[in-house]
């Protein structure tokens, strides 16, 4: 295969060759970044938040008086503990996907002068650490002892889990265990390490903060309630939810149901996570849609040039060429341009994601990605052209006899 | 000659009738999913109250110390105002009408028996707020500065929540039980919703929150209610988290000034104010650093449009783009197979701009065309938008401007389109296309 006659009679055409180019730059550009973005976006979604959410539903009260608080507790707690299907309820300020409670900076020495980030407390009565499903990998469980009384959002000097990014942030390369650190007037000593514990609502630093988070065991009382852990048996926790709601009508009819944080932790999750996945789905439609107007635009094109060729595609063919020749010729003229708008597309991808960077806390394109991109265009153009290409060869060496 | 033109355009187009689906197709594309983006923009970005809006200034002062450590994604402590400054601007009175007010969210338990307790938000407020923003009376009137003086227990509620209370009968005058106080309902406004929400604090919700109710400030401050936003505080006694504290920022403050040089006043007050505050020691930054916002600008300062909104219009434009960049290469490939025809036309004396004329409106067809079917694309990508999770979500509608502005848009794009093949075709020269066919 000659590769000389097709440039030639693209340089009849420069300009619309130009353009379909310069049209498969661009899409080369937008899939790149755009596949990035939705890669980030679900990669986000799927975040381990560390506690068994099938098993875990949340029941948050407001309106009631808060110095009837420690008797709420009590009612709340033996109350719901009576419901088939729940195995165990306990008291805590906040959990994953909810509404956040304890959020705060934090300094790795008592004066505060060396700020450490901004993390989120888990103030939770004991039997919480179990509920959730905390997995541990350094230091011991907390004991009963580490449960201390509150007068503030987290107790004066507690003993803390903290998660294993937080530890890798605050103390890189060393053991976390017995380590310190504060918040005003606040200190805390880590007893052990998490697996995982997602931040209620996210991380303020962007996703790689979204496990920055702490657990404190505390005592139930007038600065923790209100907020109810339940552990519940999957299967029944829509049921579960409704007769707690009944429950609470009767012994706490003061009290208001909290609807949006009185949820399954599914629940939760689903609703944290769907911009994210929204965004997902219209960027894979901006994708499906440019790759649909750029192979449009391959058809039309090569579609053109094949009828205006007609003659010589039939003198091509009375000189011998075969069927096969001319399916060549059209698919490597394709692949020529395809190639051009590639090396194009690759620069343009950068620039893009350079943009993105700037705007969007994103990281540098991986540089994978670009092959990815470029065999798929390739794949598209060869495609699109198969039609064209096709009709093509099935116009007849007697064509060259005619005239237009 | 129009009509002319128009019968060739028709002619060409059908006798390629899949080319031409193509290129209808990739611009009512383009055409409907940048214009349901233009559309969110333009809602989110909307004179929240048009004719009004002209007049309503925010001043922001900048009592932070220069120490102050803003965090990186937390609001800006100085985007509100401390309840001194608030204070001292109301009692100076420079401006025709001024209003300090702040969110809140208050449990309303209602004497009906068959209505549970429930939360609405509303927002406290002193006297001026309702005439300042021309806010419409059903029932009663608002309160007085004397009201606001006495801390008086009054509230006015919103047409929604007065029918939800009261049913069909007259609330005027009775009490309501908001938190743990009751408060004598004063007056009922018609349901009043700008949106965005502008006076609200930074954090709020702009497009989805209503306020049901209205309460005097000095009232919420003195029993003590709960306030939504944010509150930034940089005291270090106890009382640095006081709402009556020098050392927090937490109210939003809004002014009436009617002319220019009203408003030239009132800035150079603010500058004054602030430089008297540092000569007492209580500010520390540049006296200067007041500013004097009007509306449109304080929602530019603020920055409503989420990032995925401006994420999502790049690519609708850039898609866009894609679809022109293909539909101008295919115009190029269409026009200019039909040289021997133009040839023709030019050799029987039609002038260069005659083609250029033809081969516009052609373009223009197929814009029309296009222009349609991205109106009905732009109605379902709305109607998606619609069924989004996001506070906005209910405002993406298309009004009569935009709808317009869909048809102007999608002809522009495919005139432009056409342009550069046009161009082309026009400079063929006709006696050697004659003599080659």
């Amino acid at each position: 295969m000659q590769i000389q006659p097709i440039f030639a009679a693209l340089r009849k055409h420069r300009l619309a060759t130009l353009l379909l180019a310069l049209e498969i730059a661009l899409a080369c550009a937008v899939l790149c970044n755009a596949c990035f973005l939705i890669i980030s976006r679900v990669q986000h979604t799927h975040v381990d938040s560390g506690v068994d959410e099938s098993a875990l539903a949340a029941v948050k009260l407001t309106g009631y008086d808060p110095a009837s608080s420690v008797d709420l507790n009590a009612r709340v707690l033996s109350r719901l503990a009576k419901i088939p299907g729940v195995q165990s309820v306990n008291v805590i300020n906040a959990v994953p996907f909810g509404d956040h409670a304890g959020t705060a900076g934090i300094s790795t020495d008592a004066a505060g002068k060396h700020f450490a980030g901004v993390v989120d407390f888990y103030v939770g009565n004991p039997g919480s650490f179990k509920a959730l499903g905390l997995q541990l990998v350094a230091g011991s469980m907390p004991q009963a002892s580490d449960a201390q009384p509150l007068d503030s959002f987290v107790p004066k000097n507690a003993t803390v889990w903290v998660t294993r990014a937080l530890a890798e942030h605050l103390w890189p390369d060393t053991d976390p265990l017995g380590r310190e650190f504060w918040t005003d007037q606040f200190h805390f000593r880590v007893g052990g390490v998490l697996a995982h514990l997602a931040r209620p609502w996210g991380g303020e630093g962007g996703p790689s903060t979204i496990d920055w988070s702490v657990y404190v065991p505390a005592q139930a009382g007038r600065q923790l309630a209100g907020t109810y852990l339940l552990r519940v048996n999957p299967a029944e926790s829509p049921r579960v939810l409704r007769d707690a709601r009944a429950a609470i009508a009767t012994i706490a009819p003061d009290a208001v149901v909290d609807s949006k944080n009185s949820q399954t932790l599914g629940t939760l999750r689903e609703k944290y996570f769907r911009q994210d996945r929204l965004m997902a789905g219209i960027l894979l439609g901006v994708i499906c849609a440019l790759l649909l107007v750029t192979a449009l635009g391959i058809v039309g094109l090569a579609s053109f040039w094949v009828q205006q060729r007609r003659r010589q595609i039939g003198v091509r063919r009375a000189l011998g060429a075969t069927r096969s020749d001319i399916v060549a010729y059209f698919q490597t003229e394709n692949f020529l341009i395809v190639s051009g708008g590639i090396v194009l597309g690759m620069l343009l991808a950068f620039a893009i994601n350079l943009l993105l960077m700037q705007h969007y806390e994103l990281p540098r394109l991986p540089l994978y990605y670009l092959p990815i991109g470029a065999l798929s265009l390739y794949a598209i153009g060869q495609l699109a052209v198969l039609g064209p290409a096709l009709r093509a060869a099935a116009v007849p060496p007697v064509e060259a006899t005619r005239s237009v | 000659m129009f009509a002319y033109y128009l019968d060739l355009a028709w002619h060409s187009l059908r006798r390629n009738p899949i080319l031409t689906a193509l290129m209808v197709l990739a611009i009512g594309l383009g055409i409907g999913a940048s214009m349901t983006m233009i559309t969110v923009l333009h809602v989110l970005t909307d004179d929240p109250l048009p004719g009004r809006s002209s007049q309503l200034f925010t001043p922001h002062l900048d009592p932070l110390p220069l120490n102050y450590k803003q965090g990186g994604d937390s609001p800006d402590a100085a985007d509100n105002v401390t309840w001194p400054d608030a204070m001292a601007l109301l009692k100076a009175h420079r401006a025709e009408r001024q209003a300090a007010m702040a969110g809140g969210t208050l449990l309303v338990r209602p004497a009906r028996a068959d209505l549970r307790p429930f939360n609405v938000d509303g927002r406290y407020a002193t006297a001026d707020f309702f005439a300042m923003f021309g806010m419409p009376f059903e029932h009663g009137q608002s309160w007085s500065a004397a009201d606001d003086a006495a801390r008086a227990h009054v509230v006015v509620l919103s047409d929604t929540l007065y029918r939800k209370l009261f049913g069909n009968g007259s609330g005027i005058g009775q009490d309501v039980r908001l938190g743990e106080h009751d408060f004598r309902v004063i007056g009922v406004t018609a349901d009043w919703q700008p949106k965005p929400m502008f006076y609200a604090d930074p954090g709020a919700q702009h497009y989805s929150d209503v306020d049901q109710f209205f309460l005097p400030l000095s009232a919420a401050v003195d029993l003590k209610l709960s306030t939504n936003g944010n509150q930034s505080g940089w005291g270090k006694n106890d009382d640095s988290t006081s709402l009556t504290g020098a050392t927090m920022t937490w109210l939003q403050f809004w002014v009436q000034l009617n002319s220019p040089a009203q408003a030239q006043a009132y800035r150079q007050f603010l500058v004054d104010y602030s430089a008297q505050q540092k000569a007492q020691g209580r500010f520390e930054r540049p006296s200067t650093d007041a500013k004097l916002y009007s509306l449109m600008g304080w929602l530019k300062h603020e920055n409503l449009v989420p990032n995925d909104v401006r994420l999502q219009l790049w690519l609708a434009l850039g898609f866009l783009f894609v679809c022109m960049v293909n539909i101008v290469a295919l115009l190029l490939a269409k026009f200019l197979r039909r040289s021997s025809e133009i040839s023709v036309r030019r050799a029987l004396g039609a002038r260069r701009r005659d083609i250029f004329l033809q081969l516009g409106i052609e373009s223009a067809l197929i814009g029309v065309a296009g222009g349609v079917l991205g109106l009905v694309i732009a109605q379902i990508g709305l109607w998606s938008v619609r069924h989004r999770p996001d506070d906005y979500a209910q405002l993406a509608q298309m009004d009569m401007p935009m709808l317009l502005g869909t048809l102007a848009l999608a002809i522009i794009a495919s005139v432009v389109a056409g342009l550069l093949p046009a161009w082309r075709a026009c400079r063929v020269q006709p006696a050697l296309q004659l003599k080659t066919s």
